[in-house]
Order: C-alpha cells, then sequence, then structure tokens
C-alpha cells in the first residue's frame, strides 16, 4: 500500500497540519510516511499546501508531480490539482467557496460540507477533522484508534481534552462526504 | 534507548548537535534554515547538557564565534542557508588554515545573489571546490534523509575531530523542511578532553599554544599547505561513503545526491517497471567523492545521468570519474524549481537511452 496525497487550501484551514496528523497516525499503525510543506512565497500569499505520503514500504521522492489522493479546500487549489490526481484516483472537495466543479470524469470525486458542519459543531477550528474524517471513510488506510493516538502526539498536552471533540468531528465527516462522481458510474 | 519521532529536517538536525554533545551553536536565522535556531532557543540545551546557543549579529559573527570555540577544543557547529553561507566563507577558509574542527550546516537554496527561498543544489561547486580563498577541504557530507541530517551531525564531529578540519553538511530546503520518521541516537557526553592544539591557557608544563592561519615565512606557509594536502589524501583514503541502488544489472546509470537523489530513486523505480535497467549511484560524501566507484560502475554500463538541482555541477567530478570513457549527461531544474521523476525519465530516454 502507497498512498500519495496532496492537501491544499488557504492559510489558516490547518492544511498544513492534515498532512501531519496523517503521517503520525501512519506512524502509529507502522508504516513508512513522509510530509513536506510548501513553505515559499504561495504560503505567504495566502494560499497553503502539503504532500503527505503514507506507505509499507521505504518511500523515495517526497515531492511528486502526480497523486493517488487530492483534498482540495478553495478554488485556486482545484484549479491547479485537479490536473495531477492520477487516472483511478481520488479528489475530495470541500464545497464552500468552489465556484466551478471537477470536470474530470476518469477519477472518483467526493464533496465535503465541512466549514458548515464544523459551524453547527460550534467550533470552525475541528474543520479539517471533519475533511479527514471524510477521507478516512473513502480511503481506509489509517485505523481510527491510531489517528487518536496521532493526534495526542501533534497535539500538546494542554489540548488534550479536545481530543474527544476532535474524533467525534471524524465521525461526522465520515458521516457527510458526499459521492459526485465514481468510475463505476462512468 | 533509540527513539523514534516524526520530525522536520532542520528540527533534527538540531536535536542531534545536542545529543552529539556539542558544546554550542552560534548563529543566524535565515529561510529555509531557521528552524535551526527556533528548535535550539525553545529546547534551551543549556539546561540539558550546558549546550551555549547564541544568535549571533550576523553571519560573519556567529562563524568566528566558532572559530573561537573550535581553538578552545570546543565542539561548535553554525548553520544558514546559501547567502548566509557565503558570508561565512572568509571565517570557513582561516578555520581550515588554522586546521580547527567544527561543523558547518549548509540548508542550500536558489541562487545566484539572494535568489529563492525554495530548495536547490547550487552550491556543490562553493561547498566542494572551494568557496573560500586558498588550498583548502571541506569534508562535504550530503543527507538525502531526515535520518540520515542526524546521523550526519555525529559523523560530522567525530570525522571534524579526526582530521581537525570543517566538516560541511551540505542539506537544503527538501530535506531541511521534510518531515520523517526519525531514529534519535542517545545523548552523548559533552566531551572533557583537554587538546594539545586548543588555547585553553597555559599552564605550568604545558606548552603554548597559537591558533592561526598566518604565516609570513613562504617556506613555512608552504609546510602548512603540505600538511594540509597529507590529510586530504588520508581523508580521500578513509572517508568515501556512498549507496547504490539497482546496480547489478544496470545498463545504465542515474548519479544524483541529497533530495533529488530521492527524486531520481522514484524515477528509477518507475524506468524499471517501463523494463529499462537503470542504476542509481547516491555519493554520501562530495568530498571526498567516491571517483574510483563511479569508475568501477560506469565499466558496465552505457551512460550516466547526473541528476541535479542546478545547472550542471557534480557532472564535472562524475566527468572526471569516467575519464571520457563512458558518456554522461546532465539533467537539472534550478532558481528553486524542483524536478518531476516523470522529467527525470524522460530526460534518461532523451539524453542517454536516444543520445
Amino acid at each position: 500500500m502507497t498512498e500519495e496525497i496532496i492537501i491544499a487550501g488557504f492559510g489558516g484551514q490547518g492544511v498544513l497540519s492534515m498532512g501531519q496528523i496523517l503521517c503520525y497516525s501512519g506512524v502509529m499503525q507502522g508504516k513508512e510516511v513522509s510530509w513536506m510543506p510548501s513553505y515559499g512565497p504561495e504560503m505567504r500569499g495566502g494560499t497553503a499546501n502539503c504532500t503527505a505520503i503514507i506507505s509499507d514500504r521505504q518511500i523515495s521522492s517526497p515531492v511528486l508531480n502526480t497523486f493517488d489522493t487530492a483534498i482540495v479546500l478553495n478554488q485556486p487549489s482545484l484549479d491547479k490539482f485537479e490536473a495531477a490526481v492520477k487516472p483511478g484516483g481520488l479528489l475530495i472537495y470541500e464545497e464552500n467557496g468552489i465556484t466551478r466543479k471537477p470536470e474530470r470524469t476518469d477519477i472518483n470525486v467526493f464533496s465535503i460540507t465541512a466549514y458548515d458542519e464544523s459551524v453547527r459543531m460550534n467550533n470552525t477550528k475541528v474543520f479539517n477533522m471533519i475533511v479527514i474524517g471524510g477521507f478516512l471513510k473513502v480511503r481506509p488506510i489509517i485505523e481510527l484508534e491510531n489517528v487518536i493516538k496521532g493526534l495526542e502526539k501533534v497535539l500538546p498536552e494542554r489540548y488534550h481534552h479536545l481530543i474527544p471533540l476532535n474524533k467525534k468531528a471524524i465521525h461526522q465527516g465520515m458521516e457527510i462526504i458526499k459521492e459526485r462522481h465514481s468510475l463505476n458510474q462512468a | 534507548m533509540k527513539e523514534l519521532r516524526l520530525m522536520k529536517g532542520n528540527e533534527a538536525l538540531a536535536e542531534a548537535a545536542i545529543r552529539a554533545g556539542a558544546d554550542a551553536y552560534f548563529g543566524y536565522p535565515i529561510t529555509p534554515q531557521s528552524e535551526v535556531i527556533e528548535y535550539l532557543m525553545r529546547e534551551d540545551p543549556a539546561r540539558r547538557t550546558g549546550m551555549q546557543v547564541l544568535q549571533a549579529e550576523s553571519e560573519i559573527a556567529a562563524i568566528n564565534m566558532v572559530y573561537g570555540a573550535a581553538a578552545c577544543g570546543k565542539k561548535a557547529i553554525t548553520s544558514s542557508s546559501s547567502p548566509g553561507i557565503s558570508l561565512k566563507m572568509e571565517g570557513i577558509s582561516y578555520i581550515a588554515g588554522a586546521e580547527l574542527p567544527c561543523v558547518v550546516v549548509n540548508v542550500v537554496r536558489g541562487g545566484p545573489g539572494l535568489g529563492t527561498i525554495q530548495p536547490s543544489q547550487s552550491d556543490y561547486f562553493q561547498a566542494v571546490k572551494g568557496g573560500g580563498h586558498g588550498d583548502y577541504k571541506l569534508i562535504v557530507l550530503a543527507p538525502a534523509t531526515v535520518q540520515e541530517s542526524v546521523d550526519f551531525v555525529k559523523l560530522a564531529f567525530e570525522l571534524a575531530f579526526k582530521y581537525r578540519n570543517p566538516v560541511m553538511i551540505l542539506s537544503d530546503g527538501i530535506i531541511g523542511q521534510m518531515m520523517e520518521k526519525v531514529e534519535l541516537f542517545e545523548q552523548q557526553p559533552r566531551s572533557t578532553h583537554e587538546y594539545e592544539w586548543a588555547t585553553v591557557g597555559k599552564k605550568e608544563g604545558r606548552d603554548s599554544v597559537i591558533v592561526t592561519s598566518l604565516q609570513l615565512q613562504s617556506e613555512e606557509q608552504e609546510k602548512v599547505n603540505l600538511r594540509l594536502q597529507a590529510k586530504y589524501r588520508e581523508v580521500e583514503k578513509n572517508e568515501v561513503r556512498f549507496e547504490t541502488y539497482e546496480c547489478e544489472d544496470a545498463e545504465y546509470l542515474f548519479a544524483a545526491f541529497g533530495s533529488c537523489a530521492r527524486i531520481t530513486r522514484k524515477a528509477m523505480e518507475m524506468a524499471r517497471a517501463r523494463g529499462i535497467r537503470v542504476g542509481l549511484i547516491r555519493p554520501q560524501t562530495l568530498y571526498p567523492f567516491p571517483y574510483d566507484d563511479i569508475r568501477r560502475l560506469s565499466e558496465k554500463v552505457k551512460g550516466i545521468l547526473t541528476v541535479e538541482m542546478n545547472a550542471g555541477q557534480m557532472i564535472e567530478d562524475v566527468r572526471l570519474a569516467v575519464c571520457g570513457e563512458t558518456p554522461v549527461e546532465h539533467f537539472g531544474r534550478f532558481g528553486g524549481m524542483i524536478p518531476s521523476p516523470d522529467e527525470i525519465l524522460e530526460a534518461l530516454e532523451q539524453k542517454i537511452i536516444g543520445g
């Protein structure tokens, strides 16, 4: 198993920490992982992305130009990374703020309304955990218990009381993710 | 007990400096290397081992603080990124001339000039061929993983003290910024050894020690140079390090170092999946360079492609290794652009297989 993921969105949406949580969770499950952030002008200008790779085998390149999965959280990221999904791969997008929907028919497309859900949960900070939940529903590559262990590693101890809330957010994400286009329908 | 963590290359390197028993770090922030000093400031190693961490007023001050600490026989380390390393070059030449041990880390970004903050390998020549003035050599280690960023700090101090020579760790923006699993070695004690060459104060029965890179008598300065050259021959004999991948049946060969070797390895896997028998050699020491090993491997292949994030620097050493007997071509992206595995494979097909 190798899952090559690009996560992209606005700075502040928790893009970089999503990648870190997935990687830490992967470590907890005994996988090889690599995480590579954008750290350049694009980050300072508002959009950020990171490449997260989770694999059973040693990882060669930490930098890629095509991906098994793209998780895009805003329109510029969708525009940039839709074409980078491998044929047969997966695209997940946050519906809020998307004006042009994905057009490719050779990939599986899912959408999620994580922002609206986080507002309903009275905590927009769990937005990215809702998205992670959605992703893990479609690609169950890591067990939930290892995601929680990963969170325990990423979050400083003073925030550990928030872990149950994050767990709930993951569950909500699994509930609300919607299939938009699957290869079987095509 | 060894400890497994998920860490950024820069942070892992900083932690390794503490664990290697370093006495002091002097530095000045610059992207994409600033996490080294940020981590050390946050970690406050004075509390753990007594190691001193200081943000100098400039890169030039930082390297000269390293010079001073090294003259006292202390384990000193500094880090910066390309423009900052250029500023340090005068001091590095002085330290090499004075035959003192120290570790200098360059987390390379694109140049020339202020260039870009994105990853690059365009400081190969500066690291390997000089950079500062005079006939001196740095031992140059090129990590390709976060794990090597840790292991090479320990190795760098060992080599620096073994040869009384500055050692450079040539990282880059990819290795510095990425996170990977890393196994940290156990805390090494800080040394209390009094080296006979160190300026630790003239006690009774101890000869006075003068640390200098200045010899106004040419006869004496030539002796210094001869001693340095003899040392470099020893380094070349003993310290060549490299890794090879899938070279046993290879018809073609990639040569790449650092992060670029990782991307090239992906291109190698893709090529193999298409039935192209290509291998990869990754020098871990850029000086001393694995000339003999590349020559040996070259005898079995039809061509070599060097892949570098520069306009073609290591290619000159690969060409020296094969003495014109095997075609050697270069593929590179520069200015902070990172080559993709597809591009590398395409370059192999066009420049070597079709060439």
